[in-house]
């Protein structure tokens, strides 16, 4: 098609940026994207140093991801909401209702725990199935269909219990929730640390090969494609960077208790969604629909029902939240879940995610979380009273929104 | 002529980033009269008003203004209704739930102290109902009115604020024929009280029926005023003064290679969603062969762009009746995925809020309408996904750093290829393409239709929905006209001109105008 080349020289299309203004720019996107993590990195040094070290401590690290592990889960499910444009208020009362279901089958019922983690996850998806049916095809807004299930759903949960908390659950599930892989191979001397889980290193290892492996022949496919990827040097230093910090938590791990189980969840779950977020059709239509809805509909996309899976998806990760908060507490209680839906919303706008839709990474509504467990968890081990965690934590979600809307727009004003 | 002079607008020249709007463009207006603005979709009509009235103020155009003898420098739309400029929008601007006298009176309270004084605003409003001919209780809710009615309470609103000259963009495009007479006969009601009017309208029966003078613009430019008495002037006059003579466009060199029949729409009726009984489109009958580039021309209001959208996966009205036919065959669509399925494609008149994710990068736009062809199982291969936007990128000669680039930052000459590209990717057989070269300077706008060509003679057929005439008869082997939801005309290559087809285009049958 070359000889579409037009005759004239078509001066005002896309006048090359000044210099300055490309140097601008990508400082500024690149802030934008990974503005979070360096947040994050700063965060956790800070409280490091303040606990002179406590933070970072094998127990306190592995106590830190077993508590919030629920709220990140959450948070993968409202970011895949929060993207399509659309938002979870009922997600804490989904959580409840779900414990409590799991906790009749389980308890009052003598179902098998697997059998009943599956019928709970059953439950969720209908949960989620309702909201969607609602908000996707007689399109009243999230925020209505939401809040009438946060009261909903607290409701049934306060039903299905009969105003008291039933328990205790099963060995497994508590495990499940709460509990470590065991020690296969034994322990092994690492010098001045001490012993240290030998399967749990491996893992480790493991885990960090996979990594290098798969970005490095992301790496070759992009450049064998022609496209641009960037100097080698950046890319080994990346790749370091997330090896130490890998090896770094995995090492404190193994010091400790070994593996929680629900890390290896959380980490399945991170992955499957990454995987479904970026490399799937169903990710792409839902980007394309929170970034413009009407475009998306009119390039063949179905819109309705990409929504109504969200929302199904959103209740069944409620529901597994739901039974591993349950499991962890060894009793399903009916006021459990409670501000579950404000910690995971939080942790996915601070996590980057854009109020109008369209925007949003699984990994970064991960980070958001975590930036509010260091939180809340570094100010505790300072002895802060939890006016004073909920405060700072209201200042910084208020501050990373502040950040992602001031950035939009000075991107939008240089061009 | 000097004395009586109430507006004189002069050397106005307003400039949009890449687009003059208006250059040096003269007005003047006669107390007392009604002036009519005729002029093209985009000849600068609308731009001038808004000048006019201060919504874009003093110090974002060039040109002087004298309104009642003396110079005016307006800060925004409360200051031009200070001095009695009140214009009237075609998108109505009535606020549903509040009553009609409250929309009367809205941002100009009768109030004491603070405190809304109901009777009087109750009063006040019933006399300025009975001024414009509305017989309405002053406290019914703007929304249980008809769109005839509105207008009235426009202008009931604009006689609140004392105005001496009333401004009316397309005051008639959404009434019926009886609503429509009886607005006519109000102006010329408030013609004998001494207001004076600007009216802006395609209908040129209507412009005939009642103006005292016209003004011509086209291509932001003044062409001519016409003294309608004076002047003898006819409908035929002012079509000539509105496409002009000349094309002065440049376009590019094309032989056509016109196969088979390929898209058949027969009987085609549409209805509007938010008023069941309006037909948007009545009927229509159209045609599309392999390797031929069909215009589809009408004035703003003609039913293209509704005709287009419903036939592509019922995007738009309700109650869509009669029959489309592929490759002979008569076929069914009744998603936007049906449709692409069967090689339909339709690039969108407004690609900022229907073609493109402006927050997403070229590559991505471009793969969204065709992403299941993309996909293995599901998944979408990221390299090829590059590939295929790259060769675009390069095809289309889109100016963009990488197909990593956000389309929001683009120009509109680069948004419109890459909305293109998508549609491209479909690999469709029938293209429609709404306003493929609005917003888009002159250099880009050749570019696109070289592609358009090029896209013929890949054996596709194309349907040009387009406002600018000029453009149609540059580019198309055939071109049907539009008016009031009816496909008025249909004209080749060698028998159309500007006049003929604007003929069509203003063609309203069943319209009466009350003299």
């Amino acid at each position: 098609m070359s000889s579409v080349a037009p005759a004239r020289p078509d001066k005002g299309e896309a006048p090359p940026p000044s210099r300055g203004g490309v140097a601008d720019r990508i400082f500024s996107v690149n802030l934008r994207q990974s503005g979070i993590y360096v947040a994050f990195a700063l965060i956790v040094a800070l409280f490091a140093i303040l606990t002179h070290g406590s933070l970072l401590s094998p127990e306190n690290m592995s106590n830190v991801l077993v508590q919030n592990s629920y709220i990140l889960i959450l948070s993968i499910g409202m970011i895949l909401v929060i993207i399509a444009g659309h938002i979870d208020l009922s997600a804490g009362s989904v959580v409840a209702v779900c414990g409590a279901i799991s906790a009749v089958l389980m308890v009052n019922h003598h179902v098998p725990w697997p059998l009943a983690v599956v019928l709970t996850l059953v439950a969720g998806a209908l949960i989620g199935a309702w909201q969607g049916y609602w908000i996707a095809y007689f399109e009243i807004p999230a925020f209505i269909v939401t809040l009438a299930g946060m009261l909903i759903f607290r409701a049934l949960t306060l039903t299905v219990l009969g105003n008291q908390g039933i328990g205790p659950f099963p060995d497994q599930v508590r495990t499940l929730a709460n509990g470590f892989l065991p020690g296969y191979f034994g322990n092994v001397g690492l010098g001045p640390l001490g012993g240290a889980d030998l399967f749990t290193l491996i893992v480790g290892v493991i885990g960090v090969a996979g990594i290098v492996l798969t970005q490095w022949r992301a790496r070759q496919g992009r450049a064998g494609y022609g496209q641009n990827v960037g100097p080698l040097p950046v890319f080994i230093v990346r790749m370091a960077l997330a090896a130490f910090v890998v090896m770094f938590i995995v090492v404190q791990l193994a010091r400790f208790k070994n593996l929680p189980v629900v890390l290896i969840l959380l980490t399945v779950l991170v992955l499957a969604y990454t995987l479904l977020t970026t490399r799937a059709v169903f990710g792409r239509h839902m980007y394309a629909l929170g970034g413009n809805l009407q475009a998306a509909r009119l390039s063949g996309i179905k819109t309705k029902s990409v929504v109504f899976l969200l929302f199904v998806n959103m209740g069944v990760l409620a529901a597994i939240a739901g039974v591993i908060f349950a499991g962890r507490l060894n009793q399903a209680g009916p006021t459990a879940g409670t501000n579950f839906e404000l910690d995971s919303i939080a942790a996915a706008f601070i996590g980057g995610a854009a109020v109008q839709g369209g925007v949003g990474k699984v990994v970064g509504a991960i980070t958001g979380g975590l930036i509010m467990a260091v939180i809340n968890n570094g100010m505790s081990l300072l002895g802060a009273p939890s006016e004073r965690v909920m405060l700072i934590k209201g200042l910084v979600l208020l501050a990373a929104v502040a950040f992602d809307v001031w950035a939009k727009r000075r991107a939008g004003t240089s061009r | 002529m000097t004395d009586d002079a109430i507006l004189r607008m002069s050397g106005i020249t307003k400039v949009f980033p890449g687009v003059k709007a208006l250059q040096d463009v003269n007005l003047v207006v006669r107390r007392g009269e009604i002036h009519a603005i005729c002029g093209e979709n985009g000849a600068g009509k609308s731009t001038l008003m808004k000048v006019l009235s201060g919504v874009y103020p003093h110090g974002s155009y060039e040109g002087e203004i004298d309104f009642d003898g003396e110079p005016c420098r307006f800060s925004g739309i409360r200051d031009s209704e200070k001095h009695g400029i009140v214009i009237i929008h075609q998108e109505l601007a009535l606020s549903p739930y509040l009553s009609i006298a409250e929309n009367i009176f809205l941002g100009n309270e009768r109030a004491h102290r603070g405190l809304i004084d109901w009777n009087r605003t109750n009063a006040d409003a019933a006399e300025l109902l009975a001024r414009v001919g509305l017989d309405e209780n002053p406290v019914t809710p703007a929304m249980d009115l008809g769109v005839g009615k509105q207008q009235l309470v426009e202008i009931a609103k604009a006689l609140s604020k004392d105005v001496k000259l009333l401004i009316l963009d397309e005051p008639t495009a959404a009434l019926n024929d009886a609503d429509s007479a009886h607005l006519l006969d109000l102006l010329r009601g408030l013609r004998e009280q001494g207001i004076t009017c600007v009216i802006i309208s395609h209908k040129l029966n209507e412009i005939k029926a009642i103006a005292d003078s016209t003004t011509i613009l086209r291509d932001g430019r003044t062409i001519e005023t016409l003294d309608m008495e004076k002047d003898l002037v006819t409908e035929d006059r002012i079509i000539s003064g509105m496409v002009g003579r000349d094309l002065e466009h440049r376009f590019p060199e094309h032989e056509p290679t016109i196969g088979e029949e390929v898209l058949r729409i027969e009987d085609w009726t549409v209805r509007s969603p938010t008023q069941h009984e309006r037909l948007v489109v009545s009927g229509a009958n159209l045609t599309l062969r392999r390797g031929e580039i069909v215009g589809l021309a009408g004035l703003m209001g003609a039913g293209r762009t509704e005709l287009a959208m419903s036939v592509f996966g019922r995007s738009y009205g309700v109650g869509i009746t009669g029959r489309v036919y592929k490759d002979g065959k008569e076929i069914r669509i009744k998603s936007v995925g049906d449709a692409i399925k069967h090689g339909i494609a339709y690039a969108t008149e407004d690609r900022k809020r229907y073609g493109l994710n402006l927050i997403e990068d070229i590559k991505r736009n471009v793969s969204t309408a065709g992403l299941r062809k993309l996909a293995r199982r599901g998944w979408v291969p990221d390299n090829e996904e590059f590939r295929v936007a790259e060769g675009y990128r390069k095809s289309m000669n889109i100016k963009a750093p990488s197909v990593l680039a956000v389309t929001g930052k683009l120009s509109g000459g680069n948004q419109q290829k890459v909305v293109l590209s998508k549609w491209l990717f479909t690999d469709p057989d029938v293209l429609i393409l709404d306003e493929p070269t609005r917003g888009i300077d002159v250099g880009a706008k050749y570019e696109i239709y070289s592609i358009i060509n090029e896209m013929a003679d890949q054996g596709k057929a194309v349907l040009v929905i387009s406002s600018e005439l000029p453009e149609l008869l540059g580019i198309c082997d055939r071109v049907y006209a539009m008016s009031a939801g009816r496909i008025t005309g249909e004209v080749s290559r060698a028998e159309a001109t500007p006049e003929r087809l604007m003929q069509f285009m203003t063609r309203y049958d069943e319209e009466q105008i009350a003299q």
